[in-house]
């Protein structure tokens, strides 16, 4: 039987020009909105960098972690000291970034020891430890938190703008790297690991490798995310951006938006922000509601709301698969979902 | 029950004994349904696995491991088993990993017996043992069928598992193409039925 | 002498992170999962412990009678409910439904307790103590703790190793399909196995309720003490994992006196060092 093979079908070739003009539109919106709106839109992003991080980790190299505040907590002390050395802050974001993916890396030789269910809590533990570490340096401000300095002659609304421009950036490079990860043979590996880890090594991929460099990536990403949140905030304390309950975020948004797919944190990151913003007085009780539909989802639509969706219209607005049309059938006929390579 | 590799012989004993679902039809037993009873269920009822490749658990003794088979109801006990397998005694407390394949497959039998099944599943009993090991097992058979119990024995070794056998079917891709008495078929009907010829021709 | 006394209340300490560590051990041992949720179901067994103590006017003893027998319910209700239907969508489901509960359990007594601090009167027990010197004591409750953590530790070796259930759940931790074909109801087994994690649970958290103060957020670091014990000792041995609380606790009494805020820290040096080190712990296991 003769199959053609393609990497999209029409809706991704359209969302792909529908993406360039969302980023152009969203690139313009410090002169068309308040400054409330974009420092709104500047949490939103910091959630679908995270979560977005979180899905690589854990959607496609089967790392479950529970301690990327380690790195987010990094990232954001990586600018303060290079700011209270007299670096520009936005300028600290790259060095934040950088700096991360190097961390990451020793610390990926500690814990990658632990099996995968131990893995999780090992993450948990290194997250503690930085926080324990930072809070000791009185320069760091200690427990009591510190103000990030250098930002201090930025007109405020300019500063903001700038605010918004950095997370939308940082926000297109993860969404992008993402992209471009899986599309490439790095992703090929890592899905050929999680369907038959056995199978993939026999073919020449190294597991271990393949899941160090998404370690490294989503590690690098957190930085970004924590160097927006010291930005974005003016100032930092140890409790807070080390704290699990980013965890929790990101790890709700990927569950209940669909684990696996890209879109399917983009997805999750709306819906949380905008029940966030409805529930927000409500305290403890958002989390209680958003954790329970977490671990419902989790157990019994495991591939989460993006999945649903896509399952029903067969779309497919970031392409990281492919296409099978066996000739003489409709493109989406049942043979080709059958033929389509998926989780 | 005998058939080539992959003509379904173990699926069958495997959904038999409840660890694989029916896509269609049903199962009984003595008169009673038990598509889905779970495994366990039909466990009680008499029906007991050994399953390919033994299966023993690694951090149990070879008593534990028949021990875990035990049931209240069962005429079998560890005395008994190790009547039928005198070689057992001295080695009770030992691990199963340090066992010879024939004699792992006399502690998946035993486990098995524990239960005191009315029908006793064998699944590719001769894999991987040396031929005396295959050649003890089957003299085992024999004494087994006089406790008065159904053995339903799934083979590859066609002429071992035909030299046993009251009843044989032949399994071809999931379909029985043979039945009959092993004196009754010919060499060449079994040939046929094995590899599919008369399908072909 | 105060470095003496650091290394025996550390060792003593060590008793309550092995009583923490043991039902999150025999889990992952018997069924592979990681319950996240472990000390947060712990920290609620001592507001339980708190309602029965300040309602029915009993001291801290007679309230684990009430509190670990429910908890093993739970435990086995938790099990069939919850993590049985994860496992059965994949093993990193589990990981994921244990967190969600462990914020949601979080939340949930925030709600319902508030953020306010308890700890359990322990009555006479928590004043005694044995004088060896004058700055060498031994407090009773720490010591009954131990204790406790020992009998629990023995109680668990001698039923895995002798009960016929105890020789079910072994069986079906090495391979559950052969222990389903063998005539064991695998699903009763992990619900029985998740019942006696759960009462040991709620004897760690009842005893931790005596020993220090605590709220709903307290959960997270018992789970951490709780998993390098169980790291530091080795996985898959229940001696490992009482030295392994033993290693912990003298870690962070020796770690705090060096300076105040230094015991937890500490505690994780030394458990990312046995990492580094002697990845599979202390005293691994037959089985990992």
């Amino acid at each position: 039987m003769s199959v053609r093979v393609t990497r999209s079908r029409r809706p991704a070739t359209w969302s792909g020009l529908a993406s360039a003009l969302v980023f152009v539109a969203l690139l313009s919106l410090p002169y068309l909105v308040f400054a409330n709106v974009t420092s709104l839109l500047v949490n939103l992003f910091i959630l679908l960098v995270l979560a977005t991080m979180w899905n690589l980790l854990a959607g496609y190299a089967g790392l479950v972690s529970v301690g990327q505040q380690a790195y987010l907590g990094l990232g954001a002390y990586t600018v303060l000291v290079l700011a209270q050395n007299g670096v520009n802050p936005f300028l600290a974001i790259p060095v934040a970034i950088a700096f991360c993916a190097v961390a990451a890396l020793p610390i990926s030789l500690l814990v990658f020891r632990l099996r995968n269910e131990y893995f999780a809590i090992g993450t948990w533990v290194v997250a503690e430890a930085f926080q324990l570490i930072t809070v000791r340096f009185p320069q760091l401000g200690g427990g009591t938190g510190a103000s990030l300095p250098g930002l201090g002659g930025f007109d405020p609304a300019l500063r903001q703008a700038f605010t918004y421009w950095a997370a939308l950036a940082v926000l297109a490079a993860t969404l992008l790297a993402a992209y471009l990860l899986l599309r490439s043979r790095l992703g090929l590996d890592l899905t050929a690991i999680r369907d038959d880890e056995v199978g993939a090594r026999s073919v020449g991929v190294q597991p271990a490798r393949a899941k160090r460099i998404v370690y490294l990536i989503a590690a690098a990403g957190a930085g970004g995310a924590g160097a927006l949140i010291i930005i974005s905030q003016l100032n930092v304390q140890a409790a807070s951006v080390f704290s699990v309950q980013w965890s929790a975020y990101m790890i709700f948004v990927a569950v209940i938006g669909g684990v696996g797919t890209i879109e399917g944190p983009i997805l999750g990151t709306i819906l949380f922000f905008t029940l966030q913003q409805s529930l927000a007085e409500r305290g403890a009780w958002y989390l209680i509601i958003v954790g329970t539909v977490a671990v419902l989802v989790a157990m019994y639509a495991p591939r989460g709301l993006w999945g649903a969706i896509s399952d029903r219209f067969d779309l497919r607005l970031f392409p990281t698969g492919y296409w099978l049309h066996p000739q003489g059938s409709s493109p989406g006929g049942l043979l080709a979902r059958l033929l389509r390579r998926e989780r | 029950m005998i058939g080539a590799n992959g003509a379904g012989k173990s699926t069958l004993l495997r959904t038999l004994a409840g660890l694989h679902q029916p896509a269609a039809g049903s199962i009984h037993f003595a008169g009673r349904e038990i598509t889905h009873l779970p495994t366990h269920a039909r466990v009680a009822l008499g029906i007991a696995l050994v399953p390919e490749g033994r299966r023993l658990f690694p951090s149990l003794t070879l008593e534990e491991n028949l021990l875990v088979g035990a049931r209240r109801s069962s005429a079998w006990t560890v005395s008994r088993v190790m009547e039928l397998f005198p070689w057992m005694g001295a080695r009770r407390r030992q691990l199963t990993l340090n066992l010879s394949g024939g004699e792992q497959q006399g502690v998946a039998i035993g486990r098995a017996l524990m239960a005191g099944p009315r029908v006793l599943l064998l699944d590719e009993l001769s894999l991987g043992l040396s031929p005396a090991a295959v050649r003890r097992i089957y003299d085992l058979l024999p004494s087994l069928l006089a406790e008065g119990m159904a053995i339903l024995l799934v083979e590859q070794d066609v002429t071992q598992a035909l030299r046993v056998s009251d009843l044989a079917h032949c399994l071809l891709e999931g379909r029985i193409t043979l039945s009959g008495r092993p004196r009754d078929l010919s060499p060449e009907q079994v040939e046929a039925a094995y590899f599919g010829l008369a399908a072909r021709a | 002498m105060a470095w003496l006394n650091a290394v025996v209340q550390g060792i003593l300490l060590g008793g309550l992170y092995a009583l923490f560590a043991c039902g999150l051990s025999l889990l992952f041992g018997v069924m592979r999962v990681v319950n996240l949720a472990h000390g947060d179901f712990a920290v609620l067994a001592a507001y339980l412990g708190l309602a029965v103590i300040t309602g029915l006017h009993v001291p801290l003893l007679w309230s684990t009678l009430a509190v670990a027998p429910l908890f093993a319910v739970v435990g086995y209700l938790v099990q069939r409910l919850i993590i049985q239907r994860s496992l059965e969508v994949s093993p990193l489901t589990t990981l994921l439904v244990t967190f969600g509960l462990s914020v949601v359990l979080q939340n949930a007594m925030l709600e319902g307790f508030s953020a306010n601090s308890h700890s359990l009167p322990s009555g006479w027990l928590a004043a005694g103590s044995f004088r060896l010197t004058p700055q060498l004591s031994i407090g009773h409750f720490s010591l009954i703790v131990f204790a406790a953590a020992v009998v629990v530790i023995v109680s668990l070796q001698l039923f895995l190793s002798r009960a016929r259930l105890g020789r079910q759940i072994r069986a079906t931790a090495d391979d559950a399909e052969a222990a389903s074909i063998a005539g064991t109801d695998v699903r009763h087994v992990f619900g029985i196995a998740a019942a006696i994690a759960f009462a040991t649970v709620a004897l760690a958290g009842l005893a931790f309720g005596g020993y220090s103060s605590f709220d709903p957020g307290a959960g997270t670091q018992r789970l951490i003490f709780a998993f390098e014990a169980v790291v530091i000792g080795g996985v898959g041995s229940l001696w490992g994992t009482l030295l392994g609380g033993v290693v912990l606790g003298v870690s962070q009494a020796l770690g705090a006196q060096v300076d105040s805020g230094f015991g937890v820290l500490a505690g994780h040096l030394v458990f990312l060092a046995v990492l580094a080190i002697r990845p599979r712990g202390l005293l691994p296991g037959r089985v990992t």
